[in-house]
């Protein structure tokens, strides 16, 4: 057997492009922030690539009639994810970046991380798992206490789903009380990866506005020496 | 004890398993599907209960493997992810399940092909090997071993012409089918070389007839019962 080597999540980046990507329990408000950035970076005219977690076209079927059935083990609940990533990152993140783009991920590398973890893989495999992907230029961090993302979330879903509500670990048989467990697991390998991974922390009980200024003021300064490729057409509302 | 190359299914009881985990690798064309066909029977009429099992056969993503290499639209990384999902489905999902049953699993290629495939295209050792991490060592691992000359005589005549895939197209070695066909298939053996000696295959002479390729694989299959 080969020595493993050392290794954090992911690897420098050494492309053109920038990448800003997102992270936070369900119901962090993390998707409103993002949207907003970019809207507004679109409207300042930067060219950009928004991508999301879990939307790969190629997986999306096999990954919805696996989970309908249940069929899923925490090994194979990684690794469908890590199928539906490296696809879109493959195809699309990696090109963009590499052509100059401002990509922008709802949910990155760190989802998995956290949720693989919480379902029992081991933390150096779904390291390895993902060790080709990029360090994002930032990754914010949308913290908030456990009682008002499960609030946001309990009030606006009548019915958590399956895997959502992490009934897959054996915690509990109420899907309330796991969806409760489950995200508070995640809260913590958060919490735990943000220093080491150099999270920016966003105080997600301020109001939207408030966050939306401080990621808009992190992301002007890292594209303070950021060149838009020459023969890019942005579309750039006109106002 | 449950043995695996590396951090194997953390979340699983180790509960030891009585069953026998035997695995054929080998080229496609080298009999592996004959002689394990053989020893199935073989095995069933000496009263023991078999199970058969090879890669891409889990409903779980294999059609989105097939779809993918008709249109030939995945990375690299993709494809390495998607065979290992779905290897690790019927891990977990057959050959533990069997194993625990007391049954005798004869997987037809394991993950070691996996890792051959990928090696040759450019994944890194290192990442391959703690990725299929989450792998049962094998009670005991046969290789058959054929050159690509061999092989291409066997492939006219299981087809009547070579395959893209298994002529490596996808590398871009040789625009010209025959040459890449003997490039990719040299690199192959190359690479279940290496395999063989890293994790202990038994490799046997794949040229030899059938009917004694089959008397070697049931020689050292004895051996292996003896404990049961």
């Amino acid at each position: 057997m080969r020595l493993k080597k050392a290794r954090g999540l992911g690897r420098t980046m050494q492309y053109p492009g920038r990448l800003f990507i997102v992270e936070g329990t369900d119901g962090s408000g993390k998707s409103t922030q993002i949207y907003l950035l970019k809207r507004w970076l679109e409207d300042s005219g930067y060219p950009v690539f928004f991508t999301e977690w879990n939307s790969s076209d190629l997986i999306k079927s096999a990954n919805k009639k696996a989970k309908k059935k249940n069929l899923l083990t925490p090994t194979t609940f990684s690794l469908i994810h890590a199928c539906d990533f490296a696809d879109r990152y493959e195809k699309m993140i990696l090109p963009h970046l590499r052509a100059g783009y401002i990509v922008l991920a709802d949910r990155y590398i760190y989802t998995a991380y956290a949720r693989d973890i919480a379902r029992g893989c081991d933390a150096d495999w779904v390291r390895n798992l993902y060790s080709y992907a990029v360090k994002p230029s930032i990754a914010f961090y949308f913290q908030t206490p456990l009682e008002i993302s499960l609030d946001r979330i309990l009030r606006s879903r009548p019915q958590l789903k399956y895997h959502e509500a992490g009934l897959d670990l054996g915690l509990t048989t109420d899907p309330v009380e796991s969806f409760k467990l489950f995200q508070g697991m995640i809260k913590n390998n958060y919490d735990e990866m943000a220093h080491e991974e150099h999270f920016h922390l966003v105080d997600a009980t301020e109001s939207i506005e408030q966050q939306q200024q401080a990621v808009r003021h992190v992301v002007a300064e890292l594209l303070e020496d950021y060149e838009t490729p020459t023969h890019v057409t942005t579309g750039g509302t006109v106002r | 004890m449950n043995q695996f190359y590396g951090a194997g299914l953390p979340y699983l009881n180790d509960e030891p398993y009585t069953g026998k985990l035997i695995v054929i690798e080998g080229a496609d064309c080298s009999g592996r599907s004959t002689q394990t066909l053989l020893l199935k029977q073989w095995l069933e009429f000496n009263g023991h209960s078999v199970l058969n099992t090879g890669i891409k056969r889990s409903d779980l993503v294999s059609s989105v493997i097939d779809e993918a290499k008709e249109g030939n639209v995945l990375g690299k990384t993709t494809l390495s992810l998607l065979y290992a999902t779905d290897f690790a489905d019927q891990l977990e999902n057959k050959i533990i399940p069997a194993l625990r049953a007391g049954f005798i699993v004869l997987a037809d290629r394991y993950v070691f092909t996996l890792m051959a495939r990928d090696a040759i295209r450019g994944a890194d050792p290192g990442w391959l090997e703690e990725l299929f991490g989450f792998a049962l060592v094998p009670d005991m691992t046969f290789y058959l071993q054929l050159p690509p000359e061999v092989l291409l005589h066997r492939h006219f005549q299981k087809r009547g012409y070579l395959d893209y895939w298994e002529s490596g197209m996808d590398l871009s070695l040789s625009t010209d089918m025959f040459e890449s066909f003997h490039r990719y298939q040299t690199m192959c053996n190359q690479e279940f070389d290496d395999l063989a000696q890293e994790y202990n295959f038994i490799t046997i002479d794949g040229t030899k007839p059938i009917a004694e390729v089959q008397q070697i694989l049931r020689g050292h299959i004895n051996t292996l019962l003896q404990t049961l």
